[in-house]
């Protein structure tokens, strides 16, 4: 009878996936509740990312748009309509259309562009976002935002948090699915040599724009998620800090791993919460992007695989070393005899 | 017949006027040699075809039809593979998803190709599911031609497929090359000319960005005059 092995990482997956599906029954903190809602939804947001950054070579800087499209698209529904479902189901198809819509445009328009000029072009579009959202007071408030109600289940904070922990693990399945995927492959191929893969044969502009349009309409899933978790929206969700966010999970977590963004999701929200909370203690906490720059700064010199490339990184060479004490060890044994 | 007619064409890349009216014939079921020292404008010449190095002046033209203003993607799905001088493995991908990125078709002829290739070059199968990025020099050059024979294309670019490699593993690239002559055309670029002479049919000498010198590679091995002059072997 065979039996059904599981790796360490698989095992690791499933005892978080227990934990995260127990802790609102065993924990009693509101914060903690709602700094776990958060990890979830930026982790989606990074997971988007990572497929640019990490599986394509595409640098942006305005991946905050779609972020900001869907959280305005919840808002503006729910506050126009009544918040009910129908609201949500036409914010979730209004942002998937604007998502992509928009992601195939700006792709279209700079892809063809060396990467930092697109990351430039990426930067003044989110910026024109921005400016078009202080600007139109009658239907975004400007820069104040404004609140909005939502259906009771998502106002209940267990609710939210299941809701968000769920569209986390179907992210993570999607991508790893995509990524795995034949345009997956094409898509690293490209990462590593764009020139190469256009001389197999591949239109390398047409595989650029698919992984924009399926990371911007994620990312706008994930702004639907965070502006429902606040019941409220403002001109902030289309910050350039928010890319950046997204940025360092990805590069600390580990660029083009499927596991590294939400990792680097987790350490990054509990780490401002931690620092936040710090701030009692000695001023300098509250001064916590500081400390985040330092911490970036030492990952890039001594992890620059991140934290889950770099575990990857050890495991293979330790396996590679085992491997070579055993064949040593049997060539050594075939020799005596 | 001509399957690729390359005619006076003129390169820049940036400042530099690299190619300055390189022209060669390649004929269907032979393998053409472009020959030179370091420097002649033997790669750009390749590059030049494959649409990477935009020509400025100059025809080029593949089974009577011009190419010379195709992206390199519609240059490459007219039936042309080309092998690069840096190999250009993907060394994130394993040998197998290297070989099924650059399948251009799923078919029991393209299946059969692959059995032919791994038989080729069975160190491929034995590193199957290793990563491209962990892979000797060597095997990584079996590789980018690997990859290239997996699809019927009609013509191959190789360039300088034995550079930097063991004198065995050339033996084995170059036995592939002559196996491959029989379904494909080939133009090859190569410093190695003992190699090149072996397989090599007609010979086109570029030098400072022109075509100075062509012909039979029969008549190239016996004068001597012309190998010192472009080729500086004594």
């Amino acid at each position: 009878m065979s039996k059904t092995r599981f790796s360490p990482f698989t095992i690791l997956l499933i005892v978080l996936g227990l934990f995260l599906a127990v802790f609102p029954f065993v924990n009693d903190s509101r914060t903690m509740l709602i700094l776990f809602t958060q990890i979830f939804i930026f982790s989606i947001f990074a997971m988007s990312y990572n497929l640019l950054l990490g599986y394509t070579g595409i640098v942006s800087f305005g991946h905050a748009m779609f972020f900001g499209l869907g959280a305005y698209a919840i808002g503006i529904c729910m506050k126009k309509l009544e918040p009910g479902w129908n609201g949500v189901l036409l914010a979730v198809l209004i942002t998937v259309a604007l998502c992509a819509v928009l992601s195939f445009l700006v792709g279209i328009l700079t892809l063809r562009l060396k990467s930092h000029f697109f990351a430039m072009l990426t930067l003044a579009v989110a910026g024109l976002l921005m400016v078009t959202a202080e600007k139109w007071r009658s239907l975004t408030m400007g820069n104040d935002g404004f609140t909005f109600r939502v259906p009771d289940l998502l106002k209940d904070r267990i609710s939210l948090y299941f809701i968000a922990l769920v569209f986390m693990v179907l992210t993570y399945l999607l991508m790893r699915r995509f990524t795995f995927s034949p345009v997956g492959k094409v898509l690293v191929a490209i990462r590593e040599n764009e020139q190469r893969v256009e001389s197999l044969g591949y239109r390398v502009l047409n595989y650029k724009i698919i992984a924009n349009v399926v990371a911007g309409t994620i990312a706008g899933f994930s702004g639907i998620l965070y502006a429902v978790s606040l019941r409220f929206v403002n001109t902030s969700v289309f910050a350039t800090e928010v890319t950046l966010d997204a940025l360092l999970m990805t590069i600390i977590g580990g660029v083009g791993t499927l596991f590294g963004p939400i990792l680097g999701a987790a350490l990054i929200e509990i780490a401002q919460h931690g620092l936040m909370d710090l701030a009692k203690v000695h001023w300098i906490f509250e001064r916590w992007v500081i400390l985040f720059g330092t911490i970036f700064i030492l990952v890039v010199m001594f992890f620059p695989k991140g934290i889950v490339g770099s575990a990857l990184q050890w495991q293979f060479k330790r396996k590679n070393s085992q491997k070579a004490t055993l064949d040593k060890k049997e060539r050594s044994k075939a020799a005596t005899h | 017949m001509t399957l690729l007619k390359v005619d006076a064409i003129e390169t820049y890349l940036g400042q530099y006027h690299i190619l300055q009216g390189v022209s060669f014939e390649a004929k269907k079921g032979e393998v053409t040699v472009l020959l030179g020292r370091n420097g002649a404008g033997k790669t750009t010449t390749l590059r030049s075809v494959m649409g990477l190095a935009p020509i400025s002046d100059g025809v080029i033209t593949y089974n009577n039809k011009p190419i010379h203003k195709l992206p390199t993607y519609k240059i490459s799905n007219k039936g042309i593979g080309f092998v690069p001088e840096d190999q250009g493995i993907f060394n994130d991908l394993t040998v197998e998803e290297n070989m099924k990125v650059a399948m251009k078709k799923k078919d029991d002829v393209t299946m059969e190709r692959l059995e032919w290739i791994l038989k080729l070059f069975p160190d491929l199968k034995t590193f199957w599911h290793k990563k491209g990025g962990y892979l000797s020099g060597g095997q990584k050059q079996m590789l980018s031609i690997a990859r290239s024979y997996i699809n019927s294309n009609d013509l191959l670019l190789i360039d300088e497929p034995s550079k930097g490699l063991a004198p065995i593993i050339v033996e084995k690239v170059m036995r592939s090359i002559q196996e491959m002559k029989e379904k494909t055309t080939v133009i090859l670029v190569e410093q190695n000319f003992m190699m090149a002479s072996m397989i090599g049919d007609r010979f086109y000498i570029i030098d400072d960005g022109k075509t100075v010198h062509s012909g039979d590679m029969k008549e190239l091995k016996e004068d001597e005059q012309l190998k010192k002059q472009y080729l500086g072997i004594a």
